[in-house]
């Protein structure tokens, strides 16, 4: 299966399951996400998607988290499963 | 009454300092609740707006201080809350602390493992709490407390914190380890390159004779450049050493911030697959909380609950607030009438007393309850779990002008009074949105102008144009303080405020029913910061304001002939002396001093002087127009003579002083206007600074002035 190349949080649906592939570090956020789980070759899935559309709720490490999808643009995923 | 042991122990024993810290929701807080109950003192951090909340237990015989540390993801801080966080676990606030209590979520290992990594480096002594248990229970797993503790090399102890008789380990834990001092262990797993360098660069430091561990010495190779840098100039003196090894960390690419967090995370990782044990119980497939959460963050039904749970909150503000402010005001009411008599043989002292002192005082404690009932709701929201749904759904609407989506109840609850709005800006997660919406929350229109609008709408609209421009007049004037507040918001955020925003993060608890013991301790503290505070400015400034429209005094001996050499008939003489009070005291010479201020939006000094005495709390300018207009302060917004006297004045020049466009530049100018001396001592006391009240006075008169000063100018152009 190939990974769809530069996916990022925009592209992500509810139920969807990614991993983290590349983290850009000069962005300011970039430390932040990390430290929040979000290292190179993590896997997480979309729990839920708030009804305008954003923030959406991960799984990640166990825990589950809302982020913004514009403000993880620093991190690049891909899909699995 | 005997010497109980405990109270010895307090006497004679030098109280040792525990902090409790941790990631948010942890559990902190509902864990130092029931270790300090209603102990609790609630204080500023100097300097910022993050509040510091401290307690004290006594166990055997020995007094035990804790503080309530805000909750933090990292120690390489990046808000102001984790920056205090952080400054008071490293000790760089008041000296190291004697023991960390750190919070360890059972249910969320690898992220709360992480943040232990960072602080286990600081080497303090520490004893883990393990909370949430029960939670991980009903998950069908458990942690095996031994292993953890060997893992980590400091005490484990589980808690769950609303069952108190378990916190009698906890507690004997501490005092064990304020004896002991366990340090935890901190191999973890970092790479040898970097674990080489850092040792080395320790070991030439000791030659020059600075003593540092090696836990500060990473923390300061890998602060961002400009951290970094100033870092290097603060130390001239190990500048060098510094640079080098960071150069060599760069060179073996090694400085990036994901090597340090990977290799932390992975060691977390390997701990918690080391401790989760599976339980009997098999785990439940779908749990209550997402089957909930199918309903409550569903397209449609989750915001129409979340429409019908905000309204029920924000009725029962105004419907059960009412008639307990009103009980408020008619007990200080009866006590001004029970005191009028003993102080009556001095009128400036029975002024003083009735009008200054207890009016004040009164004035102060009406808002106290809609400040209890909204806080309580908020504790019953947070604490059951849906004000982070309520959030959840709300961000977009919000954020995109640099807020989130927990500043509705802060908004909304400005409508009904910006005095618990402002303090309700509490539940925003970060600073900067606090300090955003604690600036813009008085411009929703609170329920202290609705009688100004009553009475302008009343007497100039509604009988020329109907009811419908009625009521339209008063839609308008709600909506334009949200109107006006976005374009502020966005400003401030841009301009003022524009420190880098953080990503925003949000935790969906699952749900469960609040527990009344922290709703209690929420409700205690807020009142007591409340009054203690905020209330001593408001009736400092109360008296103030009294003092300025009481002198100089003017009362003549017999004020009867006084007044009726002024062609005033007798009946109205008390009134008339009450008008001439105000006139000449020293607000009224303010007034008429800066009327030419205020002729560019068609007000003249009697209204200029009924905005300023207006200045304890807004809605004050029906009686003062009253008192201006000689019908003395018995008035009310309905008030038939009111009305007509309004109509009746005139300029000078024999032109009508108030016209349709006076009377909707006068209501603009109150939609906008910070006339409300209790708004701005709450902001004092929630930004912990007067600069940011200032601020705020400043920026609504300014755009309240403008906005009346449109009014008139449209007036003029249109016709009256
Ligand atoms: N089931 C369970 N809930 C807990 C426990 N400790 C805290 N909570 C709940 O978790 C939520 C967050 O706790 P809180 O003390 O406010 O977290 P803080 O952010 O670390 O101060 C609250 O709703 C608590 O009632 C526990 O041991 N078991
Ligand atoms: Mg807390």
């Amino acid at each position: 299966m190939s990974a769809v190349a530069g996916m990022t949080f925009a592209d992500l649906k509810s139920g969807m399951s990614a991993r983290v592939i590349a983290v850009d570090e000069n962005c300011l956020d970039s430390r932040r996400l990390q430290e929040m789980g979000f290292t190179v070759g993590t896997q997480f899935s979309v729990v839920k998607v708030a009804p305008m559309g954003d923030p959406i709720e991960i799984l990640v490490r166990g825990y589950r988290i809302c982020l913004r999808k514009n403000e993880c643009h620093c991190i690049q995923i891909e899909s699995v499963g | 009454m005997s010497l109980h042991p405990d109270r010895v122990g307090r006497l004679k024993l030098a109280s040792h300092l525990v902090i409790v810290a941790g990631n948010p929701n942890a559990g902190k807080t509902t864990l130092f609740n029931s270790l300090t109950g209603s102990t609790q003192k609630v204080a500023n951090y100097p300097g910022v707006t993050v509040e510091s909340v401290e307690g004290q237990y006594t166990f055997a015989g020995e007094s035990i201080r804790c503080v309530d540390v805000p909750g933090l993801y990292s120690l390489k801080a990046a808000s102001e809350d984790e920056r205090v966080a952080t400054d008071v676990i490293l000790g760089r606030q008041e000296g190291k602390p004697e023991l960390v209590v750190y919070v360890l979520d059972a249910t969320n290992l690898e992220r709360n493992l992480f943040l232990f990594t960072q602080i286990a480096e600081s080497q303090v002594p520490m004893v883990i709490a393990l909370t949430m248990p029960d939670r991980l229970q009903a998950r069908g797993k458990t942690v095996d407390l031994e292993r953890l503790q060997s893992e980590l090399g400091v005490p484990v102890v589980s808690v769950v914190a609303h069952e108190d008789r378990k916190l009698e380990s906890l507690k004997q834990a501490i005092s064990d380890a304020l004896r002991d001092k366990p340090i935890p262990a901190i191999d973890f797993g970092l790479p040898e390159g970097m674990q080489s360098t850092i040792r080395k660069l320790s070991e030439r430091l000791a030659r020059i004779g600075v003593d540092a561990s090696q836990a500060e010495i990473r923390r300061n190779l890998y602060e961002p450049p400009e951290l970094f840098q100033r870092f290097l100039e603060d130390f001239p003196e190990i500048a060098e050493p510094f640079t080098e090894a960071r150069n060599r960390l760069e060179a073996e690419d090694l400085l990036r911030p994901s090597v340090d967090v990977t290799s932390r995370y992975e060691w977390s990782a390997k701990i918690q697959s080391l401790v989760l044990r599976d339980a009997a119980k098999p785990a439940k497939v779908i749990s209550i909380t997402d089957r909930l959460d199918k309903v409550l963050t569903h397209r449609f039904w989750g915001l129409t609950i979340f429409v019908l749970v905000m309204y029920g909150v924000f009725q029962s503000i105004y419907t059960v607030a009412a008639p307990m402010m009103a009980g408020i005001e008619d007990v200080f009411g009866r006590l001004q009438d029970a005191i009028r008599p003993m102080v009556s043989q001095n009128e400036i002292l029975e002024s003083f007393i009735i009008d200054g002192l207890i009016a004040g005082v009164g004035g102060m404690l009406v808002f106290l309850p809609q400040i209890l009932i909204l806080f309580f709701f908020i504790a019953v929201l947070e604490g059951s779990g849906y004000l982070a749904r309520a959030a959840f759904l709300m961000d977009r609407l919000l954020g995109w002008c640099g807020l989130n989506g927990r500043a509705f109840i802060p908004f909304l609850s400005s409508y009904a009074c910006a005095i618990p709005g402002i303090m309700a800006a509490r539940v925003m997660p970060d600073s900067k949105s606090r300090l955003a919406t604690i600036l813009v929350a008085p411009l929703m229109s609170c329920s202290a102008r609705l009688p100004v609008y009553v009475l302008l709408i009343g007497t100039f609209i509604e009988p020329q144009y109907g009811a419908f421009w009625a009521g339209f007049s008063l839609f308008a004037m709600h909506l334009l303080g949200l109107v006006v507040a976005i374009p502020v918001v966005y400003v401030l955020n841009r301009k003022m405020l524009k420190a880098r925003r953080l990503p925003f993060v949000l935790e969906l608890p699952p749900y469960q029913w609040p527990k009344w013991r922290d709703i209690w301790l929420t409700l205690v503290n807020r009142g007591k910061v409340f009054v203690k505070t905020a209330g001593t400015i408001i009736v400092f400034m109360s008296i103030l304001i009294w003092a300025a429209a009481s002198f100089p005094r003017f009362s003549p001996a017999d004020p009867v002939a006084e007044a009726a050499k002024f062609g005033v008939a007798e009946e109205r003489a008390e009134q008339w002396v009450q008008e001439k009070q105000l006139e000449n005291s020293i607000l009224g010479r303010f007034g008429k001093a800066i009327e030419p201020v205020f002729i560019p939006a068609g007000f003249d000094w009697r209204i200029t002087t009924a905005i300023l005495s207006a200045f304890p709390a807004r809605e004050t300018i029906v009686p003062s127009l009253g008192i201006i207009f000689s019908l003395g302060g018995e008035v009310d917004e309905s008030s038939g003579d009111l009305q007509s006297a309004m109509k009746k004045a005139t300029w000078p020049d024999g032109r009508p002083l108030f016209t349709v466009w006076t009377a909707v530049g006068l209501m603009v100018f109150f939609a906008l206007c910070a006339q409300c001396m209790a708004t701005l001592a709450t902001v004092k006391r929630e930004t912990n600074s007067w600069k940011w009240a200032v601020f705020m006075f400043c920026y609504m008169t300014a755009l309240a002035y403008v906005g009346a000063v449109a009014v008139n100018y449209l007036g003029k152009l249109f016709g009256a």
